[in-house]
């Protein structure tokens, strides 16, 4: 009993001291999106087990998360690389500039496409990016201008008369994740746009207020970031349709389908092709000063831009990524080796 | 009322009683099967789900060790075998086997049968077997994770090819190797000794179960000493005013805080304001820590009350000091009520995410901790990570990490009863 007290006060004055003399960092240190989370982690741990450095660690941040903690400054305390799903904004790199981190290397990876699936018991749904926009958004605008009501439509039939009588239950990702704001961007604004005074709107804070305004009176079920609970339960209620990435499409195709959207189906040969509407481009950002701080960087990089990692029959592909254009993939490869600047 | 007429009355409410009295029984029996009805299908689909995962699919090669590849200086020293093209002799021993394979995509369903990880395990051959550089060895490789949900039985044979992630002409080589013998299901090791991983069938908990001794070897040796102490002194020495009553009510609510808000003050203070290292054992171990402390502090005191006075009088009687009397009495007695709160504590420390989220610890970390500086994540955090990925074997896995977890609490829970009736005195 006494050696245990004695032992932890011990250690506490350890934890003390413990606490002034960290400093140095051997491994990549890696935050970021959830989505590009899953290609990150499979190129991290190839790049361990080939080469003699240490895995890097990677986080889950989400997208914004990631970046305010990759702009937090320059030193082994703040990550070194953020991966994002969307590109990095202005006043991002502006806030990374306040913060002294000023040369920061922008790697594109490929694209994602975002599916709405149901399941396979279910008739297989052809939508447009307008029916879509009529059955999720809040407010539904009307052929008179500047006037709004709210989102009348109980069934798909409601929303299109050629859709099947079922009750509009849409389970999707919440508001913080990547999924959702590249959802909201490239199927809801179009469709949104059919309108034509939204269309003509000037004013852009009300454009989005209209546009990406997802309805809250239970249509829309918001079912949490974990995309594999949400397969499972369109699996149990076929009544009920999905928002997540294409790679979850892909592991569970005998069970779920994906909608045809606009007439093109979401496999993978339309996403690459970016004939599926609702596809993103996928990122990752690198600090420059770290490169020659912490050890392995350059390797890192290396290994996610060769042909064995993103090209058309790398293991990122096998995961779900859609690879980019060649001449695309040449351009990027090129200019990460060489440590260019972000131009935004 | 006659004699006769009270007698019937009290009979008819008597009858009446005993019948509330059997509801009442019958209520709390079902509640108490409904419970455990709760409680056995948990456990039977955790099992259910998981139990397969005790085994891994592995395949028979024979691979030629060819020494063009491996070392082509002449010489084999460590870095020509470290960084020797493992995958091209998997890729001929794979061709000599199916020599009709020819076109590119063929080849490349062919190859995808074998695990990302079999080069690996052909290099670790190798290491340990120089002599054998040059000849032809028979090595077990592990098979891709698809291979092995079909031979489990996962991934359906019936179902049309282009529902099904192993196709036909896939169906026929494994079919072939199968009727050559090369395909085993053997003890899944590497559950146990690797470290996480993208490819379920290379995943381990080892990573996660040394994060997590480090996080409550932490946990333990500040949240014990500092609930004690609190607790003796709060319950032996303290006097009695509004202050103490202060302290009393806050540890009270602190027991009830959702743990998040744990998570964020250890973000806070412990990250930006101590520096110390994100993702650290160290750090997941002080959150955990204030986690725990109420829980232990409330246990402890119950334990220090349950002492009866007369112990403390009788020190007291006889000449000793009142720190004298409660180390040397009222503490060696409350002790096995203290202990058992902490293990109690620790259990629930043992199972705790959401705290870990808001300090890094829910990453994806391959390489064990070696001490508590270096970045880990803790076995609840990884079964949270694989549950949250796409591929079909990692369900399987998730629910064999559930079952080792579980058998964790079942042993600190199963230690506290021990604890609690082999030294627990009563008076």
């Amino acid at each position: 009993m006494r050696k245990l007290l004695v032992a932890s006060l011990v250690f506490m004055f350890l934890f003390a001291t413990s606490a002034v003399s960290y400093a140095a960092r051997d491994y990549i240190n890696i935050v970021g999106s959830s989505t590009v989370y899953p290609f990150a982690t499979v190129v991290a741990e190839q790049y361990g087990k080939s080469t003699k450095f240490k895995t890097p660690k990677v986080e889950s941040t989400g997208t914004g998360g990631g970046l305010k903690l990759f702009c937090g400054g320059v030193g082994v305390e703040h990550p070194d690389i953020a991966n994002a799903s969307r590109r990095i904004k202005a006043s991002e790199v502006e806030m990374c500039g306040k913060n002294g981190v000023k040369d920061i290397i922008e790697a594109k990876i490929g694209y994602d496409g975002i599916v709405i699936a149901n399941s396979k018991n279910a008739p297989l749904m052809k939508l447009t990016t307008k029916d879509i926009f009529l059955a999720l958004v809040k407010d539904v605008p009307t052929d008179k201008a500047d006037e709004l009501k709210p989102n009348p439509h109980k069934t798909w039939k409601d929303v299109n008369p050629e859709l099947p009588d079922v009750k509009i239950e849409v389970l999707g990702p919440p508001p913080t994740s990547g999924t959702r704001d590249a959802f909201v961007e490239l199927a809801m604004e179009s469709g949104c746009k059919e309108f034509a005074w939204v269309k003509e709107l000037k004013d852009e804070k009300k454009f989005k207020a209209i546009c990406h305004a997802v309805r809250e009176d239970g249509a829309y079920i918001e079912a949490g970031e974990n995309d594999t609970l949400i397969v499972k339960k369109l699996a149990a209620n076929s009544n009920a349709f999905g928002i997540f990435g294409f790679s979850f499409l892909e592991q569970s195709m005998d069970k779920i389908q994906g909608s045809v959207i606009a007439g093109v189906e979401p496999t993978f040969d339309n996403i690459a092709s970016s004939k599926y509407p609702i596809s993103r481009p996928l990122y990752f950002y690198v600090k420059k000063a770290h490169v020659d701080m912490i050890p392995g960087i350059k390797e890192y990089l290396k290994e996610f831009t060769s042909e064995k990692a993103w090209g058309p029959d790398g293991y990122l592909v096998d995961k779900g990524l859609i690879p980019m254009p060649p001449a695309e993939r040449e351009k990027y490869e090129k200019s990460v080796n060489a440590l260019e600047n972000l131009s935004l | 009322m006659t004699q006769e007429e009270r007698k019937r009355l009290i009979e008819q409410r008597l009858k009446k009683r005993y019948l509330k009295e059997k509801v009442f029984r019958s209520i709390g029996l079902l509640a108490v099967l409904a419970a455990l009805s709760m409680l056995f299908i948990l456990f039977a689909t955790i099992i259910l789900s998981g139990y397969r995962s005790f085994q891994q699919t592995y395949i028979r090669l024979n691979v030629l060790l060819d020494k063009t590849v491996i070392a082509p200086s002449g010489s084999a020293n460590d870095d020509d075998i470290f960084s020797a093209d493992y995958v091209a002799l998997l890729k001929a021993t794979l061709k000599d086997m199916f020599p009709e394979v020819s076109s590119r995509q063929e080849k490349k369903m062919l190859y995808s049968l074998l695990s990302s990880g079999a080069s690996m395990q052909v290099m670790d051959f190798v290491m340990q077997n120089k002599n054998l550089i040059g000849t032809k060895q028979t090595i077990w490789v592990t098979a891709d994770d698809d291979f092995d949900m079909l031979i489990k039985g996962y991934i359906k044979r019936n179902v049309p090819e282009e529902e099904r992630r192993i196709k036909d002409v896939q169906l026929k080589w494994i079919d072939k190797m199968m009727a050559q013998g090369r395909v085993e299901k053997r003890f899944n090791l590497p559950f146990f000794i690797n470290g996480d991983s993208r490819e379920p069938e290379l995943a381990g908990i080892r990573g996660g179960l040394v994060g997590t001794f480090y996080t409550i070897l932490v946990t333990l040796l500040l949240s014990f000493p500092l609930g004690v102490a609190t607790a003796v002194y709060l319950e032996e020495f303290a006097p009695l005013n509004r202050w103490t009553d202060i302290v009393e009510v806050n540890i009270n609510n602190l027991a009830a805080v959702p743990s998040i808000v744990f998570g964020l003050l250890g973000l806070a203070v412990f990250i930006n304001f101590f520096g110390l290292p994100r993702s650290s054992p160290l750090v997941g171990g002080l959150v955990l820590t204030l986690v725990t402390l109420p829980t232990i502090i409330i246990a402890s005191r119950a334990a220090l009350k349950a002492v009866p006075p007369s112990i403390r009088h009788a020190a007291l009687g006889i000449g000793a000091s009142k720190m004298q009397a409660v180390i040397h009495h009222v503490i060696p007695l409350a002790m096995p009520g203290m202990m058992t709160g902490t293990i109690i504590g620790m259990a629930r420390a043992l199972g705790e995410t959401a705290s870990l989220l808001m300090i890094g610890m829910v990453a994806f970390i391959v390489e064990t901790p070696a001490d508590i500086l270096e970045p880990a994540t803790v076995l609840p955090v990884q079964i949270y990570l694989w549950a949250d990925s796409a591929e079909l074997a990692f369900v399987e896995r998730t629910s064999m990490a559930i079952m080792v977890l579980l058998w964790f609490l079942i042993v600190m829970n199963g230690v506290a009863i021990v604890l609690r009736n082999r030294f627990e005195k009563r008076w």
